[in-house]
């Protein structure tokens, strides 16, 4: 192998990372203000809940941003395609993004029961649309885009916004929004008690089934899908130009990278199994900490199982399959990853000691007495 | 208006806006660890209530400052596709960058600056607060690095597999000097901005009588950090200047409305009417020398004006387009060992070459009408530039003397005697804002017709997009930035209004309280 192919290999799994980071810490929060209104019955229930994800939302939505940079970075020409591409998904992704913020923050400034149901409704918004437009994204994906390049490496985009939302896209939101549920359940679970914990672990019991099931919907139905196929021997170190290679689609061949490597199963396996797990330790009511580990675990293999079924493509064209980008033609340039490489090397490791920190200095229930005792330390 | 123009202004109302709440938050970052620090080092409880009350303006500031600045993240792949796939390769890594080393430190320990008052000590809350200063100050840095390059594109070469630039020197690319111009400038910028922003709230807080002791203790640091900041603006400013006349010469010629060169050294023109159509400037009035001072350091360097930059720009025009002819002729055949040399010969001025596409879209059948339209296009629309400047440079002076006068008096323990200057003081509010978005304005319409300084035309950079979304969009971000811009004035106003007392529990309604008590 060489050097630059390794290097496209790592910054594949590092985008596997990434997102499963994105859907870990940014998910539970996402999830919790789903529930906001369900979980948190009066003001102050409310902000219980609000108060379990206000000290750390704003490190966890930084693993977005840095998803958004590190594709910049290491795979421009996804970076280009899928955010222009998606236009108006990711105008109503980022409308929705914004909300959060500010809404987290504003809330709580006046005690008007107006202004506090907007904000509600907004944070609840902020959670659900990209919770969906995630999955929808995702859902297209494996179907492939409409896209096609010129021959100076534009991109144009054949689809419409509403094409985006057909049925097999739409399972996949579902599956999206009822991941990040559980696991906001499972994160309020742990962080909360009496009838806020209770009703956090029917919403993830509800949410953890129909993760299952769907999941398993939408595996079945992929057999169903037809896929993109290189044609001849991959060059996995040329360079970065998808328009030099061949690609062929052929019908339900998207679970051939399970058949050629079956150790690849873990992937699918691992998110049915952690997120029943999830299910049945909220159930229990103890220990929701495995649960929420447990709901972790489903989120990783979810995407896992995208990233392997996909494999060796990124983003897969349906206008033109040469137009394809695959880790092989849509990376940076031998430089530039070896460069991030050891930048990320370097500074994920002390990213992550400060967040634990951070997260031990935080551990521990909030409870409605603590917020009503605190109440200009909290939101 | 076409895809490009709605683009560019939305890419340039979304950027301004970003840059509302950036320097506010860059400045008082710091003043909050400041004042920390004398609260740590003295124990005196009023600084402690000094960082909780600033640090409720700065939170709401914050706030928006980080919700505005996701739109900025997204916005280049959704808007400028084809800059993306273009430069992505060197643009994108400091973007990557600043995410891990500066918004994690900064997004993380700001939770505890709100939330880890009763659960640390008081020297591991000062050191959060210190990591959320030198998390701003890093985004500024990597930021800076990354449209440094934009302004001055150092460390890359053309790759015609690819067609894109690609990395061969990063260190170059970190090291750009007008990056660290930049840098130091914008960071100053903000710290004036924080300063007078705390200033003029001590101002207002000392004119209605309320809050004495916070205010003048706020205000004393506000002066003589601010008086620091304005200094070094003012002195970095002209670093700025220098590097860009030493890197973009059309960029100084626009701001100096200089049509001709002038025989060293050249001489500066305070004030005029800069006439685009007819290449002169009207009601000029000079100072002799001064020009060649600022953007060439010597008495003897030349600085070029704008008709001979446009002759340079039609030279590299047609040297541009013998790359072009070369790269198509290698496109068919790669082996074309003439082509390949011809290509490597002017490949640094394929730039210019790609300026031809508005007119001629094959770029080598151009006629020499295209090229003159072309080469004029180089020049950025002068007017608006050369206004933006002076009034940027002349507040600058307005904020020494400003925090000069304000300092003298907290020196000599006067603040409150004399109460016009508290009314000078809390009127200025606004100022800062006004030099560091005209700041922007100089420095990126300034770079026009470029998004990549002689690499890539900006008509270029677009993604291929439709009109009817490009409206959609902006008109999305025009609505929820409004909306969003009332909202937190409204609460910064009545933060400020309620004043430190306020910071009270903010009042749970009674009967929901009650509710979920049972
Ligand atoms: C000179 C400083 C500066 C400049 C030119 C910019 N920003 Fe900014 N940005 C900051 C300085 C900053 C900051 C001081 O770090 C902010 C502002 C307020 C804040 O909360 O952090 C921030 C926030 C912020 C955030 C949220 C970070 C978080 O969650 O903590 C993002 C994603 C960006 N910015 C991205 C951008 C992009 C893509 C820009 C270029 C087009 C840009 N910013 C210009
Ligand atoms: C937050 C501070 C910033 C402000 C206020 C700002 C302002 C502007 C303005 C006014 C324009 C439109 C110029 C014109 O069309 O004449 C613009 C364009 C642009 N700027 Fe900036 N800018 C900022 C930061 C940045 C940074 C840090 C980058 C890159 C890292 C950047 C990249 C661009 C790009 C790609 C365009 C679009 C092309 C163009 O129209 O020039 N800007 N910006
Ligand atoms: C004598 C005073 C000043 C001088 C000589 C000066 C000079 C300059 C120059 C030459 C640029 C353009 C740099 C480029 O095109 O790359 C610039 C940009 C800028 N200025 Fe100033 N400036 C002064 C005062 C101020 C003040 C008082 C502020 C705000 C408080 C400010 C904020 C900015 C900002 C934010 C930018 C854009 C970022 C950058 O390019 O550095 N400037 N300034």
């Amino acid at each position: 192998m060489s050097e630059y192919e390794v290097l496209r290999l790592i910054w594949w799994a590092v985008l596997g990372v990434l997102l499963i980071g994105i859907a870990v810490m940014d998910g539970f929060d996402l999830g919790t203000a789903m529930l906001l209104p369900w979980a948190g019955r009066t003001d102050v229930e409310r902000r219980v809940v609000i108060n379990t994800v206000g000290p750390v939302w704003e490190g966890n939505q930084v693993w977005l941003i840095l998803g958004g940079g590190a594709i910049f970075a290491a795979w421009p020409p996804l970076y280009a395609v899928a955010f222009s591409g998606f236009y108006l998904a990711m105008l109503l992704l980022l409308l929705a993004l914004i909300l959060r913020p500010v809404g987290f923050k504003f809330r709580s400034k006046l005690s008007d029961r107006r202004w506090r149901a907007v904000w509600d409704a907004a944070l609840c918004a902020g959670g659900l649309i990209p919770a969906l437009v995630f999955g929808v994204a995702f859902g297209n994906v494996v179907q492939g885009v409409p896209f096609r390049f010129d021959d100076t490496l534009r991109v144009t985009y054949e689809g419409s916004f509403f094409g985006l939302f057909n049925p097999f896209a739409l399972l996949a939101g579902v599956v999206s929004v009822a991941m990040l549920l559980l696991h906001g359940a499972a994160w309020l679970a742990c962080k909360t008690e009496g009838s806020i914990a209770a009703r956090a672990r029917q919403a993830g019991t509800v949410a953890g089934l129909v993760l299952v099931v769907t999941f398993l919907a939408a595996g079945a139905w992929v057999t169903q899908l037809p896929a993109h196929r290189l044609l001849g021997a991959a060059v996995t170190d040329g360079p970065s130009n998808p328009l030099m290679k061949q690609v062929t689609i052929v019908p339900g061949g998207l679970l051939a990278n399970y058949a050629a490597a079956p150790v690849t199963l873990v992937a699918p396996a691992l998110a049915v199994v952690a997120a029943l797990l999830s299910v049945v330790v909220l159930r229990a009511g103890r220990h929701p900490i495995v649960a929420f580990l447990c709901s972790g675990l489903a989120i990783a293999g979810v995407i896992a199982t995208a990233g392997v079924s996909l494999f060796p493509f990124l983003l897969p064209s349906s206008a033109d399959p040469v137009s394809s980008l695959t880790v092989w033609d849509a990376s940076s340039s031998r430089v530039t990853l070896l460069v991030m490489t050891v930048v990320t090397v370097l500074l994920l490791p002390v990213v992550l000691a400060y967040t634990a920190w951070v997260y031990r200095v935080l551990r521990g229930k909030v409870t409605t007495e603590s917020v009503l005792r605190d109440p200009h330390g909290v939101y | 208006m076409d895809v490009v123009d709605l683009s560019r202004l939305q890419f340039g109302l979304t950027a301004m806006y970003h840059f509302l709440f950036v320097p506010l938050t860059l400045g008082l970052a710091v003043l909050l660890a400041i004042m920390e620090s004398v609260y740590v080092t003295t124990g005196r409880t009023i600084w402690r209530d000094m960082t909780k009350f600033w640090g409720t303006l700065f939170g709401i500031n914050f706030a928006m400052g980080v919700a505005t600045g996701i739109t900025m993240e997204f916005q280049f792949g959704t808007n400028w596709a084809y800059y993306s796939h273009y430069v992505g390769d060197v643009f994108g890594a400091p973007l990557a960058i600043e995410g891990l080393m500066a918004f994690f430190l900064e997004a993380t320990f700001v939770g505890l600056f709100f939330f880890g008052w009763n659960r640390l000590s008081k020297v591991q809350h000062l050191f959060c607060t210190c990591m959320v200063a030198l998390g701003t100050n890093l985004s500024a840095l990597w930021i800076l690095v990354a449209n440094g390059w934009m302004q001055y594109p150092v460390g890359a070469q053309f790759n015609l597999d690819t067609m894109r630039m690609e990395v061969t020197d990063f260190s170059a690319v970190l090291f750009n000097p007008v990056a660290q111009a930049k840098f130091v400038h914008t960071v100053s910028a903000g710290y004036v901005t924080g300063a007078m922003f705390v200033l003029s709230i001590s101002a207002f807080y000392l004119l209605s009588g309320r809050n004495r002791a916070l205010a003048l203790r706020s205000m004393t640091v506000a002066a003589s950090f601010g008086l620091a900041a304005a200094l070094s603006v003012v002195v970095l400013g002209d670093e700025s200047g220098y590097t860009a006349g030493q890197n973009q010469k059309m960029k100084i010629a626009a701001i100096e409305s200089m049509w001709h060169t002038e025989p060293a050294p050249a001489a500066f023109t305070v004030i005029g009417l800069p006439d685009q159509q007819a290449h002169t400037t009207r009601y000029a009035i000079q100072i002799p020398y001064v020009l060649g001072l600022i953007a060439t350091r010597s008495l003897d360097g030349e600085v070029t004006g704008i008709n001979d930059l446009v002759e340079q720009a039609k030279q590299k025009i047609a040297s541009g387009m013998q790359a072009y002819a070369a790269m198509q002729v290698l496109r068919r055949d790669r082996t074309d060992a003439a082509a390949r040399a011809t290509f490597e010969a002017h490949v640094g001025d394929l730039g210019y070459a790609l300026l031809l596409k508005r007119y001629a879209p094959g770029v080598t059948d151009a006629t020499p009408a295209m090229i003159d339209a072309a080469a004029w296009d180089t020049v950025p629309a002068v007017l608006p530039l050369f206004f933006s400047f002076r009034v940027m440079v002349v507040l600058g002076f307005y904020f020494i003397a400003l925090f000069g006068l304000m300092f003298w008096r907290a020196s000599i323990r006067k603040l409150e005697a004399w109460r016009p200057a508290l009314h000078v003081c809390l009127w200025s509010l606004p100022l800062p804002w006004i030099a560091a978005e005209l700041g922007w304005y100089v420095a990126e319409g300034g770079r026009q017709p470029w998004t990549i300084d002689g690499v890539l035309p900006t008509f270029l950079s677009a993604s291929t997009l439709s009109v009817g979304q490009a409206l959609i969009s902006l008109s999305g971000f025009v609505l929820l930035y409004t909306t969003l811009a009332v909202v937190d004035v409204f609460l910064m106003v009545r933060t400020v209004r309620h004043g430190p007392e306020a910071l009270q529990p903010p009042p749970v309604m009674p009967t929901l309280a009650t509710h979920a008590a049972e």
